[in-house]
């Protein structure tokens, strides 16, 4: 009697606060009952202090990594502070650096990537979890995952050689035309349309962060358990209302994971990019089509013949402001999740 | 279970002519929508499956011309050679990308434990995975550049070693992420079922929590190893190449990206051919990867 | 899953200890421009002796950057350093090869070697001051040649590089707009132009582009079969790339003198302007001296047995002259306890 009255102890009492339920529901709960386990609890400490290890050393890994990127770019934070930011000129011979070219490229390529890969990755989950017929999940899945497989710099010459004429011939000239004359539409598609720039390794970014967003999404879909959706189908749903007001808000976390993960594929992504950006540094139009730059490509190009100085100080600056970057857009996940996480448990 | 399909008896049709207009228009709505919805992930299916098949197509086309039983057992030769293979270099990277993966994995499956079972609220656990989100996108090249500062440069000497830790600083963010993931979709049911039987927490998390996750924590560890079998950047500065064959890690160690892309970027014909011979094996080797662990990882039920 | 794991980490340690000890092989890094001809001693040299002279192009600042910090046996450059530099960080430096940058055009109608040039006009393509095939300061060095009227599709290299660095330091001497505004360096910032990834990258995009020039090593422009343009040298002549014009470039430079020359338009009625050598960099103190032997032996044989593989490839040997001189600088590398290191 005495364990599960122990059990019963530590389940919340009664309490209808909707905000305390939801998050006991979807956070395990960190502590076991305390029940009489002689010889377990030496095991259980030995094992929360290796979890705990592995934590403080991914930490650790972090902070000096970022400890060492600070120290290489002391020099350019020196000399520039946070006008590097919005500074445009990068001459290596006069030693004049800037970095709002590369920051611009790396933001568009990424948000053109998550455009096209976040829909359909969505939609490939959907597909895989509930329409596929059964003998075709596996492979299917294994196939998507496949293109995960290929290595970056294929991506990189495959769109520099066969993607990029068919890009210019399908994709730039007919929207060149259709867009010619349409104020701010019309300048976002000017310049030679030669399937260089942004739009093109936003596209070859968006094909390479498909397969580990889709592949998240769907292993986190399948763990949904089969009595939520049940529930909501004996009511009446159909499959689509399924997945998009049950499936999806039980796996946002997981969700915003994956994208996260995709997202990190993206703004980190270098040899794919560097090919069919163009790499031109200066910044003369906002068209997609126009050669740019971005920070892991000026990175790849430029470090092995950076000059010791301030070359090769900004340039590891570059990497720190893409850290940056990325902790901004966490922030901006993590307030979404918790914003959304309040929704949950309304009543609609 | 969804919008019936069977044709309406008379009673039925005598109650549906009854039924609000209104409620009819929805439920039409709803129909629709729900087939549109689901036309559109057949249609993302679709894309995704059409450029892996032009991008294998590709791959295969270029690739399988030059593939012989000398690509396995000849060493990277100079350009314009007759004969040459790619044996020190599928060497070194099987060798660099499995112990780097065995050295992360475990880290990585640790941490996201710590992340999902213990560390739940604490200052710990929020900071180890904001800051774990944010090593995700980390360039290669800035992981490489941190490897040679803190190895290379110390020991003074290109090493696989250093090749391996910068391919296991890239593998541990993706899997503590994935394990996080998996773990915390686990419902408590299942935990409290377990405590409530008497075992520890310990034995909880491994045989029960980690099992049911097995597959998406095996999909992080395969993805991140996909990922690292095809890095170039991190390997430029770590474990540098070598046309010869090593299986010495404290030497600089040959591996298969670096490798192709020496060569892809040549103006050689025998260079680029097994350049593309290179670029087949890695992703037909992954595959060859994924398919064996989902064999032996899957859900027994 | 751990026991598989456990079973991968023992197999790996195990290859690791199947490896016989060796004596270790020496290392260099550096410069892409002769790697592959490095990469075709090597391998001649290994079948003749079995020793191993592994070298890896990182690029040339980081092969100097990788001599300076000892994390090499040798460095590369194409761009040689200052006699001053080299005292600094008390180096010393000598050639081993020569080739050459060309520039190519795909403009349809034009043959290889039809059109000329001169280095004021390629400036002002590369600054962007002329921008159409059919400009009249073009048709003034062709008369009679079909010139389209097209825009000219500039393609320049995204990477740092030696070939970069040749191709600029040879406009600043010739283009004075050029040496003002953008200069000379393995990286400058190009006021037009899209930057292709390599030598691979620019004739990539030369070859795709319609109405497109770049500048790439010879040995590309020989092996893609591009369309080279004639330039016009400092004595006056035009003349087209190839092994005879640079040899006839790098003859004129003083290497007597000092090591450091930069053989971009040399005197010489039949000198390509944008010749370059390439050098290899080693420190005159040795921590190691066994490996800094090694490596001099090296490149002893390749200067005796190497010229042909040299031609082969596409590359220019150096005069022996030179090579006596490169060998008696060798007298200078010696280890800790002044012992020169070169058993000649």
């Amino acid at each position: 009697m005495r364990p599960l009255a122990a059990v019963a102890a530590t389940l919340p009492a009664g309490s209808y606060d909707s905000d305390k339920m939801n998050t006991e529901r979807t956070a395990p709960r960190s502590q076991p009952p305390r029940s009489s386990r002689t010889g377990g609890r030496l095991a259980d400490l030995l094992f929360a202090g290796a979890a705990r290890t592995a934590a403080v050393l991914t930490l650790l890994i972090l902070a000096a990594i970022i400890v060492s990127l600070v120290i290489g770019a002391w020099p350019a934070i020196d000399k520039y502070g946070l006008s590097f930011l919005w500074r445009s000129e990068w001459d290596p011979v006069r030693d004049e650096y800037g970095g709002l070219v590369m920051i611009y490229g790396t933001l568009a390529t990424s948000f053109i990537a998550l455009v096209i890969a976040v829909p359909v990755s969505f939609g490939i989950a959907v597909f895989l979890t509930e329409l596929s017929p059964g003998w075709l999940r596996r492979p299917l899945g294994t196939a998507v995952e496949l293109l995960a497989a290929v290595p970056s710099i294929v991506y990189g010459m495959w769109g520099l050689l066969v993607f990029g004429p068919i890009l210019a011939t399908y994709v730039q000239q007919p929207l060149q035309s259709a867009f010619a004359g349409v104020p701010v539409l019309g300048a976002l598609v000017s310049g030679a349309p030669v399937g260089l720039g942004i739009l093109s390794a936003g596209i070859i970014l968006a094909i390479m962060v498909i397969p580990f967003i889709a592949s998240v999404m769907r292993d986190v879909f399948e763990v949904t358990p089969p009595l939520l959706k049940e529930s909501s189908y004996a009511l009446g749903s159909t499959t689509w209302e399924v997945v998009w007001k049950v499936v999806l808000p039980y796996t946002k976390t997981g969700v915003i994971g994956g994208i996260m993960l995709g997202l990190g594929r993206a703004l980190g992504e270098t040899m794919a990019v560097t090919f069919v950006i163009g790499n031109m540094n200066q910044l003369n139009s906002i068209s997609l089509f126009e050669a740019a730059n971005s920070i892991t490509s000026a990175l790849a190009n430029e470090f092995a013949e950076a000059g010791e100085g301030l070359h090769q100080a900004s340039l590891i600056y570059l990497g720190l402001v893409l850290f940056f970057i990325t902790f901004v857009v966490l922030s901006l996940s993590k307030l979404l999740l918790a914003r959304l996480a309040r929704h949950e448990g309304v009543r609609t | 279970m969804s919008s019936a399909t069977t044709p309406m008896s008379a009673p039925l049709a005598s109650i549906a002519a009854s039924i609000d207009p209104r409620k009819l228009a929805q439920h039409r709505r709803r129909k629709a929508t729900n087939a549109l919805a689901l036309t559109l992930a057949l249609a993302a299916m679709s894309f995704g499956l059409f450029w892996l098949i032009w991008i294998l197509v590709e791959t295969v086309r270029l690739g399988i011309g030059g593939l012989t039983f000398t690509i396995f057992s000849e060493m990277t030769p100079p350009p314009q050679a007759e004969t040459g293979g790619l044996a020190n270099a599928i060497f070194g990277s099987m060798l660099m990308v499995l112990l780097a993966t065995g050295v992360a994995t475990p880290i990585g499956i640790l941490a996201g434990i710590y992340l999902a079972e213990y560390g739940v609220k604490g200052w710990l656990g929020a900071s180890t995975r904001f800051i774990n989100d944010i090593l995700l996108s980390a360039p290669s090249i800035v992981i490489g550049l941190f490897v040679y500062t803190l190895i290379v440069a110390r020991f003074k000497s290109f090493s696989g070693y250093a090749g391996v830790v910068a391919l296991a600083l890239i593998v541990i963010p993706v899997v503590v992420r994935t394990t996080e993931n998996m773990l915390r979709l686990i419902p408590n049911a299942l935990r409290e079922a377990a405590y409530a039987l008497g075992t520890p927490k310990w034995k909880l998390i491994l045989s029960i929590t980690l099992k049911a996750a097995r597959a998406g924590v095996v999909t992080g560890v395969l993805l991140a190893l996909a990922r690292i079998a095809g890095e170039t950047a991190p390997l430029l500065f770590t474990a540098l190449n070598n046309q010869f064959w090593n299986n010495d890690l404290s030497q600089p160690m040959a591996s298969l990206p670096v490798t192709i892309f020496k060569f892809a970027m040549s103006p050689y014909e025998n260079w680029k051919e097994l350049a593309w011979a290179g670029v087949f094996l890695i992703t037909m080797g992954v595959l060859a990867l994924n398919i064996l662990a989902r064999v032996l990882f899957r859900n027994k039920n | 899953m751990t026991t598989s794991l456990f079973r991968k980490a023992a197999l790996g340690v195990a290859l690791l200890w199947t490896g016989a000890a060796m004596a270790q092989d020496v290392t260099g890094a550096g410069a892409s421009f002769p790697a592959p001809l490095y990469a075709k001693w090597a391998d001649a040299y290994n079948k003749a002796t079995g020793l191993k002279i592994n070298y890896q192009s990182v690029g040339s600042s980081a092969g100097l950057r990788q001599i300076r910090g000892k994390t090499v046996d040798f460095g590369a450059s194409d761009i040689p350093l200052s006699d001053a530099d080299l005292a600094k960080d008390n180096l010393v430096q000598f050639p081993t090869v020569m080739g050459g940058v060309v520039p190519v055009i795909n403009v349809r109608g034009l043959a290889p070697g039809q059109l000329r040039m001169n280095g004021q006009l390629l400036g002002d393509i590369y600054l962007g001051k002329i921008t159409k095939w059919n400009d009249p300061a073009i048709a003034a060095l062709n008369p009679g040649v079909p010139l389209p009227d097209a825009a000219i599709a500039v393609v320049r290299r995204a990477d740092g590089s030696g070939t970069t660095f040749i191709f600029t330091n040879y406009l600043s001497k010739v283009n004075t707009e050029w040496k003002s505004k953008v200069g000379e360096g393995a990286a400058v910032n190009w006021p037009t132009g899209a930057g292709g990834k390599g030598n691979e990258g620019v004739a990539a995009f030369v070859q795709r582009l319609p109405n497109s020039i770049g500048y790439v090593e010879y040995s590309y422009a020989k092996a893609n079969k591009m369309s080279h343009v004639l330039l016009r040298n400092q004595a006056g002549n035009f003349v087209a790339p190839d092994d005879a014009t640079f040899k006839a470039a790098a003859a004129g430079a003083e290497w007597q003198k000092t090591f450091f020359q930069i053989l971009t338009e040399q005197p010489g009625k039949d000198s390509w302007p944008i010749t370059g050598a390439t050098f290899i960099v080693m420190h005159k103190s040795q921590d190691k001296p066994a490996q800094a032997t090694a490596a001099l032996k090296f490149f002893d044989w390749a200067f005796n047995s190497g010229d042909a593989m040299s031609t082969e490839l596409d590359y220019v040997p150096m005069p022996d002259a030179v090579e006596a001189l490169v060998r008696r600088q060798w007298a200078e590398i010696k280890d800790a306890s002044g012992k020169p290191v070169a058993l000649k």
